[in-house]
């Protein structure tokens, strides 16, 4: 049995939680002000998420594209996800939520565009 | 989100030259000149779009919004990374998209702008002359203005760090606009100085984009952004905070070769002489700050706070001078848009209420300054904002039965404390806090019915505990 303080990056409350983790598992959470943060805790603990935005370069344009996870993927991947997300071809015109990269590194989780670019 | 009600309305026949149609850019409609408008809404941002759309919502059919970038969205254009949105739109989104959400609701109402367009000045009796290098220089008569100019960074100028002015110096934002927006890495080998959330943002931005960032210094003992971003931009990828340090001295010719850096003492802030130390980078990114941009109100004579920097405003957000309106950052500088926003249809509503008022001549000297009473700043309590409660203006229509807001920052890190909210002497609210730190604004709503006293004379807020770092 050991106990654990995370910070819940679910919200900008950044509530201060403190985990108590028996056998691999979260036994009791505390410190939460709501309940994405109970959630946010056995996540942490067990499989860390993060969201990843990044940017395209695009052939014949200054403005990059700016794309985003459309949600959270495991955090151990943050930086093959960036790579792929570098190499990913993008034709002309994107609209803002267009998917770019579908199902990123076998993770069920698309890379969007989040702007338009023309 | 309750302002997204679809409007039919046609535009009212008497709208001179801004016949408000299909949402859209208007310059190219500009003739005749535009003179006359109920509204005008200075900056496109956040702020000024959802200022715009609840003047709408209210029946406002006479207004313009004036934006001195190419295109609307303010400041959230170049903030592509997420944490846009959680409390307006339950989603987590990205600047653009949380931008994009309301530059659709101004184009569905068809509320007209003007992009590439700077207000150049602002008069006392709101007249706005604004100039584009397309339609020039043009003066338009304002029934009323909302300022919403957003805030800049603190330059190196300000700063006073000695050493040489080489190339890879720069703030934080414009480091975040050249990768964003424009395609360009500012460095390889970044220290970041001051950990406000551009700093943390830009620290794992440049880490993203394939840069090594060695440190993020803060001078105070406190990160002044906000947790999750320490969590998240900084421990995610080994980044190490220092806090108690600064930048001593700059090294390099053309372009920056190195930094000095030392520990401060953390009551005095002087420097550390024996802990100095350099290190070898290619850039120094600065994020020390953030004013609010208000040369223009300066200019109108509207009274600014020193405390915030920004416009001294009852709870409706009305500056001193009558039917000039301020939201967003130029008022002060807030930790998220959620809560720009929030002000912002606020104040686009009381702008409204004001313009019926004036219409029908309610609005008079004496009607206005009729009972304003102090928000004090009492003990570790900061920029608080409304600086006055305008208590009960029924006759012109001003009064709202909404809970008033206020915010603040507390002077320190306060654990286990509570605030506590004083009509004169009497306690009327006190509220426990497990934590409240400098980066995080502190919001109260008041209950209007609790002061509704003509005998009040003062509002004074502050903070029970003490604070762990001053
Ligand atoms: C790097 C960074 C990270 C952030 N991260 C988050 C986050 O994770 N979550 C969150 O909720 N918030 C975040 N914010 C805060 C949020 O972006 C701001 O609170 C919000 O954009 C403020 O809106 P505003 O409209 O007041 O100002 P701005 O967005 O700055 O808009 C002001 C507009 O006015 C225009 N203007 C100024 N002067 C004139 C003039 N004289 N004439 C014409 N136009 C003029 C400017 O061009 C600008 O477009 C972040 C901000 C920054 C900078
Ligand atoms: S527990 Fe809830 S309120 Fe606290 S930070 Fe997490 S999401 Fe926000």
């Amino acid at each position: 049995m050991a106990d654990r303080e995370i910070i819940c990056i679910g919200c900008p409350m950044g509530c201060t939680l403190n985990v108590t983790v028996r056998d691999q598992q979260v036994a009791r959470v505390r410190g939460n002000v709501c309940s994405r943060g109970a959630q946010y805790a056995k996540d942490e603990v067990l499989n860390p998420k993060r969201m990843v935005t990044s940017l395209i370069a695009v052939q014949g344009r200054e403005e990059p594209l700016s794309v985003r996870t459309e949600k959270p993927i495991p955090k151990n991947l943050i930086f093959d996800c960036l790579r792929e997300i570098r190499k990913a071809p993008v034709t002309l015109p994107v609209a803002i939520g267009d998917v770019i990269v579908k199902n990123v590194l076998d993770t069920q989780v698309n890379i969007i565009a989040t702007r338009d670019l023309a | 989100m309750d302002e997204r009600k679809e409007t039919t309305q046609k535009p009212a026949a008497d709208t001179p030259c801004l016949a408000p149609g299909s949402g859209r850019d208007i310059e190219a409609e500009l003739q005749p000149p535009v003179d006359q408008v109920d509204l005008v809404v200075i900056g496109g941002g956040p702020a000024g779009l959802a200022a715009a759309v609840s003047a709408w919502d209210a029946g406002c059919r006479s207004l313009l919004i004036i934006e001195r970038d190419d295109r609307l969205g303010g400041i959230l254009n170049q903030c592509i990374h997420n944490g846009f949105g959680i409390f307006r739109f339950n989603e987590e989104l990205t600047g653009p998209e949380y931008a994009s959400r309301y530059i659709e609701e101004v184009k569905r109402r068809g509320i007209p702008y003007l992009c590439s367009t700077m207000a150049l000045e602002l008069t006392q009796d709101k007249r706005v002359i604004v100039v584009s290098p397309k339609i020039g220089l043009k003066q338009i008569q304002a029934g009323a203005v909302i300022l919403a100019m957003g805030c800049r960074e603190r330059p190196r100028g300000a700063l006073g760090i000695p050493g040489t002015r080489c190339a890879g110096i720069m703030t934080t934002g414009t480091a975040q606009r050249l990768s964003n927006l424009e395609g360009y890495m500012p460095g390889r080998r970044i220290v970041i100085l001051g950990s406000g959330d551009i700093g943390l943002i830009m620290a794992r931005r440049m880490t993203f984009e394939g840069a090594q960032v060695l440190a993020c210094l803060e001078i105070m003992p406190y990160s002044s952004g906000l947790t999750r971003n320490v969590v998240q931009c900084l421990q995610d990828f080994d980044i190490p905070l220092m806090l108690n340090h600064t930048v001593i001295d700059i090294h390099g010719k053309e372009r920056l070769e190195g930094v000095t850096i030392a520990g401060v003492n953390p009551d005095t802030r002087a420097v550390l002489p024996e802990t100095a130390r350099r290190i070898d980078c290619d850039t120094l990114l600065l994020s020390v700050g953030l004013i609010p941009e208000n040369e223009l109100s300066r200019q109108a004579g509207v009274t600014l706070a020193d405390s915030t920097r920004g416009p001294v405003v009852d709870q409706y957000l009305a500056t001193e001078i009558p039917g000039i309106y301020a939201c967003g950052n130029v008022l002060h500088v807030h930790d998220l848009v959620d809560e720009v926003s929030a002000e912002s249809h606020r104040a686009g509503q009381a702008a409204v209420r004001w313009l019926e008022a004036e219409k029908k001549g309610l609005i008079t000297r004496a009607v206005l300054k009729h009972h304003a009473v102090p928000v004090i700043e009492g003990k570790g309590v900061r920029g608080v904002v409304p600086q006055f409660i305008e208590i009960g203006q029924p006759d012109a229509g001003l009064d709202v039965k909404d809970k008033w807001r206020v915010g603040f920052r507390t002077d320190g890190v306060y654990k286990g404390g509570a605030v506590v909210v004083k009509a004169d002497q009497k306690q009327i609210l006190r509220q426990k806090k497990l934590i409240m730190t400098p980066g995080e604004m502190v919001l109260l709503d008041l209950d209007p019915a609790k002061l509704a006293d003509d005998a009040l004379k003062a509002l004074t807020i502050e903070i029970e505990g003490e604070a762990e770092h001053g």
